[in-house]
């Protein structure tokens, strides 16, 4: 065996490319508690204190420390860049996207017009050479897109009743398998795929064949890219990693080509705190490592994945509030034979919020169990306690499903590690579809006749009789649209950028999912629960058109384990999802669903009338699976029980509930809190749920935050939104207010 | 019992209006212990290996034929119960004492409230002397049923060191304390006051700061 494998057991993974068996033959899990992590060294203080002075400086200049406008990000388009060049031997782990720390790349594949109003709107000059050469001979996605789109695509788009569509940058959502730099080296990742090109395309030139190919050498050249980059710094990934620090090394520079060469609305890191914990165990074994090297290493790491930067416009920032870039990174978990996948690193990983303070960036997400190590499921709560930084995710339900090396691809999105792609589509607002329903096709805000010219109601009080087929009518349409709509951007995404870097860590032989997703789904539920359950009389204007709706009676929300309105729930999920799954998606991917809206809700709300559950125009919808505003009567578990009963089976990309208990709802001090957790989550996942961002403060603290963000304390003050985390100073006013309205659970 | 700081005076009044109670509110919320325990059970989930229904007030001990009627079906249930009582309604008479025997049957764990060790301090506090709460602990040591004391600390008024080291004593007498929880004086109930229109006696107390709260767990719970 080669010396770097040295002690390493298995058969499998040593001739072919498969990481899972490696970790599955490798790992030590570990069941003890967090005694034994050590504090930040002093290289990481200085660093951390360097950076946490560039990120005061880069809000102080409206967002963007730093922009390039005059080089193409490309994997070898920079020199060497580090936090400091003063201090750069100090950075146990180095790379940046740029050539300096927080300065944002120019990335103009996406669509060069975004790209150039990215540096416009911080008062930048876009180069007038890039300009030329990529409106007159190159061309970029979002040209390609907006050749194709038809009418109607438009007018939907116009409309808003598909938001946050990946048209004008990365698509994102797919994660290379970086750990493979790291255990195989470069050169043997090149010989296999090597090999696969070979094996492709005998006897047989077909279209698929033909692009297969191409993309094949696309990805082969990448492979040669990352090896350059890494001599840039110094390094030489040609061959496997031999010890805990390469490791390290080699797999964020694995990353680093991902983020160099694409912007993608998320850039997930994957599932490499066990794989790495490895590594660190062998080097602690064989004495060439402490415990404070080994944490040390991880801080590095994660104050990298704090650092990463993309140039983004307005409009884009309004649907995904607060810089993120969802470096999403899981811990824990349970393998298929039955032992956790806790390791120390998981601890390591998690302790980097103590280390180093709260942070929204790497997402930090816990593949939750029941059936994980008491000790490990302790320590997380009391983490979430004290820095509401990490989401949960059921990885009982995923398990089946993806099997036990899936990695977070988005938000909450599984995707089997370096088996899977994703075409992320945004989400369809499903409110909207439901008054498109009522006024025939016209939309609320623009007055257009935008969906199918159906009859609108004319009775004097809605019912479900008639609003039903005419409600299935008008999904059906939205499916229709939704899904070309999605064929056509994934089409040209392929097409004019294509993720070369990622798409090398994965196997050739790729399954694709293709996510859509639904906005305003506990409005639909509610809605359609005041039509059953009560008496909605509507009211008309002088043209006829239906505009607002008073409700008289009371009826059952979604919510409050209710199952009158939580089979309604069920009800609106299953038809949307049976609609979209009679159409023919693009690369034969299998199409899934998500109700996840991001922080998108406020846009999205912006844009949709008055609703018959009595939400006003204009308002924000509830995020993700998230009951309405105000609808939750029963307390925080009766809520979480109306979430739990939506089968997961039916939107495998996910359902998001975000929810804020106050501190004194959990317990009397962090300890008490933290065991209440545990408990909370423990009956949540049984039920069968899938997902939990948990925010632990109360809203006092947010008013005083949106009042005083100068206050050092509100710095790194994080807080867990729809499917990810923010600096909550870093949100727009009309967030942080949408944030304040949302319910802060004062008892279980 | 009426204590100075109760923060949920709301649940004082005993009965509403007996002329309009069938067509109020109240009798939509009556329940069965049927119903009671089918929803208690949707949440079992959250409840772990100790958890289960806790039945608090008020004082529960008012409705003691239907405590146990919900303790005794909890228990066919394997559902853990547990009462959280000032015991104050506690008598070794009868028809009470026999009753309450039987409760105790089916009772899994006591969250005891004691308030103050002074008979007279105590009448000041809650209207009734602490006679027949310490009987209580007595009885219920004597028996064996687990319970955790519990204790609101108000400065000034709960908390002088001869009197919390008499609490001290006084639970080091008891065999069946599993946890002695000290509960630091809140305002947030000042507002119902206000709304039902009783002058609040306590309004210039401030909360125990952090070092008060030490020091009454260290006398209280310390080695």
């Amino acid at each position: 065996m080669r010396n770097e494998w040295r002690g390493f057991k298995g058969v499998k993974w040593l001739d072919e490319v498969n990481v899972r068996d490696f970790i599955q033959n490798n790992y030590t899990p570990y069941d003890g508690d967090e005694s034994f992590l050590e504090g930040p060294t002093d290289a990481t203080n200085i660093l951390w204190g360097k950076l946490q002075e560039l990120q005061r400086q880069e809000r102080l200049k409206g967002g963007v420390l730093d922009m390039e406008t005059e080089i193409v990000s490309s994997m070898t388009s920079y020199g060497p860049g580090y936090i400091d060049p003063a201090t750069k031997d100090l950075e146990k782990i180095v790379g940046l996207q740029t050539d300096k720390p927080l300065k944002r790349a120019f990335m103009p594949y996406g669509g060069i017009k975004m790209a150039e109003q990215a540096c416009t709107t911080y008062g930048y000059k876009p180069s007038e050479k890039l300009h030329e050469i990529f409106t007159k001979y190159c061309k970029t996605h979002n040209d390609g897109v907006f050749d194709a789109y038809t009418d109607e695509m438009l007018r939907v788009r116009h409309n808003h009743i598909l938001t946050g569509l990946p048209d004008t940058y990365g698509r994102g959502r797919i994660v290379g398998d970086y750990r493979r730099v790291a255990l195989y080296g470069i050169d043997f990742l090149i010989e296999q795929k090597e090999i696969d090109k070979y094996n492709c395309g005998k006897r047989q030139m077909s279209e698929d064949i033909i692009r297969l190919r191409e993309e094949i050498s696309m990805q082969i050249k990448a492979l040669k890219g990352m090896k350059q980059m890494a001599e840039i710094y110094g390094y030489d990934i040609s061959k496997p990693a031999k010890n805990a620090r390469e490791a390290v090394q080699w797999l964020y520079f694995g990353y680093l080509a991902a983020i160099k060469t694409q912007n993608g609305a998320a850039m997930s890191v994957g599932r490499v705190s066990t794989f790495l914990d490895i590594y660190i165990t062998r080097d602690l074994q064989e004495g060439t490592l402490t415990e404070k090297e080994a944490q040390e290493l991880i801080d590095h790491l994660v104050m990298k994945f704090r650092m990463v930067k993309f140039a983004r416009i307005p409009s884009y920032n309004e649907i995904f509030s607060g810089d993120p870039v969802w470096a999403t990174l899981e811990v824990a978990g349970l393998g298929q034979d039955g032992r956790h996948q806790v390791t120390k690193n998981c601890y390591r990983f998690l302790h980097t919020l103590e280390n180093m303070g709260p942070s929204p960036e790497p997402n930090l997400t816990v593949l939750y169990s029941p059936r994980l190590p008491e000790t490990f499921k302790h320590y997380a709560a009391m983490v979430s306690v004290k820095t509401s930084s990490i989401q949960y995710e059921n990885d009982d339900v995923m398990r089946p499903i993806w099997g036990d090396d899936y990695s977070i691809c988005c938000c909450v999105s599984a995707t089997q590690t370096g088996k899977e792609m994703q075409f992320f589509g945004a989400r369809a607002n499903m409110a909207k579809t439901l008054l498109y329903a009522i006024n025939g096709g016209v939309d609320a805000k623009t007055r257009e006749q935008c969906g199918p010219k159906f009859r609108p109601i004319t009775s004097e009080y809605l019912t479900w009789e008639e609003l039903e087929p005419r409600f299935r009518d008008t999904l059906d349409w939205l499916a229709d649209i939704y899904v070309n709509t999605l064929n056509l951007i994934h089409y040209m995404h392929d097409k004019y950028f294509y993720e070369a870097a990622e798409m090398a860590l994965i196997d050739t032989d790729v399954r694709r999912t293709f996510a859509t997703g639904i906005a305003g789904f506990s409005h639909v539920v509610d809605s359609i629960c005041a039509v059953k359950y009560a008496k909605v009389k509507i009211l008309r204007d002088e043209n006829g058109f239906n505009y607002d709706y008073v409700i008289e009676g009371d009826f059952p929300r979604y919510g409050n384990d209710d199952d009158r309105a939580d089979e309604v729930a069920l009800w609106v999920l299953k038809t949307f999802v049976a609609k979209i799954k009679r159409h023919h998606t693009y690369r034969n991917s299998e199409p899934t669903t998500s109700i996840l809206t991001i922080t998108s809700n406020v846009v999205y709300g912006k844009y949709t009338g008055n609703l018959p559950d009595g939400r006003r125009a204009g308002t924000p919808l509830s995020p993700g699976a998230n009951p309405s505003y105000g609808a939750e009567k029963n307390g925080l578990l009766a809520s979480l029980n109306s979430v739990a009963k939506i089968p997961y089976e039916y939107a495998l990309d996910g359902i998001s509930n975000t929810q804020t208990i106050a501190p004194s709802a959990l317990g009397h001090n962090d300890e008490e809190r933290a065991q209440t957790l545990v408990r909370v989550m423990d009956g949540y996942f049984t039920k069968g749920a899938h997902h939990l961002n948990v925010n632990v403060f109360g809203v006092d603290k947010l008013l005083d935050a949106m009042e005083h963000p100068e206050k050092p304390e509100y710095a790194n003050f994080t807080i867990r939104v729809s499917g990810y985390a923010v600096k909550f100073i870093d949100l727009t006013r009309e967030q942080q207010e949408d944030v304040i309205a949302r319910q802060a659970h004062e008892r279980l | 019992m009426r204590c100075r700081y109760c923060h949920n005076p709301d649940t004082w009044k005993l009965s509403e209006d007996s002329e309009c109670s069938e067509s109020s509110e109240l009798s939509e919320h009556r329940q069965t212990v049927e119903q009671l325990l089918d929803r208690a059970e949707r949440y079992r989930d959250y409840w772990g290996r100790e958890g289960g229904i806790t039945v608090s007030g008020g004082e529960a001990l008012l409705q003691l034929d239907f405590l146990t009627e919900l303790f005794e079906e909890a228990h066919r249930r394997g559902i853990n119960t547990c009462l959280d009582t000032a015991a104050q309604p506690f008598t070794r008479e009868e028809p009470f004492f026999s009753r309450f025997q039987r409760l105790m049957q089916s009772t899994d764990l006591i969250l005891l409230d004691l308030k103050h060790m002074d008979a007279e301090r105590h009448r000041w506090l809650t209207g009734h002397t602490n006679e027949s709460i310490l009987d209580c602990a007595r009885w219920l040591s004597d028996a064996g049923v687990p319970v955790w004391i519990r204790h609101v600390l108000v400065p000034g008024v709960t908390d002088d060191e001869a009197h919390l080291r008499a609490m001290r004593r006084f639970i080091d007498t008891l065999g069946n304390v599993r946890k002695v929880e000290v509960l630091p004086y809140h305002t947030l109930g000042i507002h119902k006051w206000e709304k039902l229109g009783v002058p609040y006696t306590l309004k210039d107390i401030p909360v125990p700061t952090a070092e008060q709260e030490r020091r009454a767990r260290d006398i209280l719970t310390g080695l």
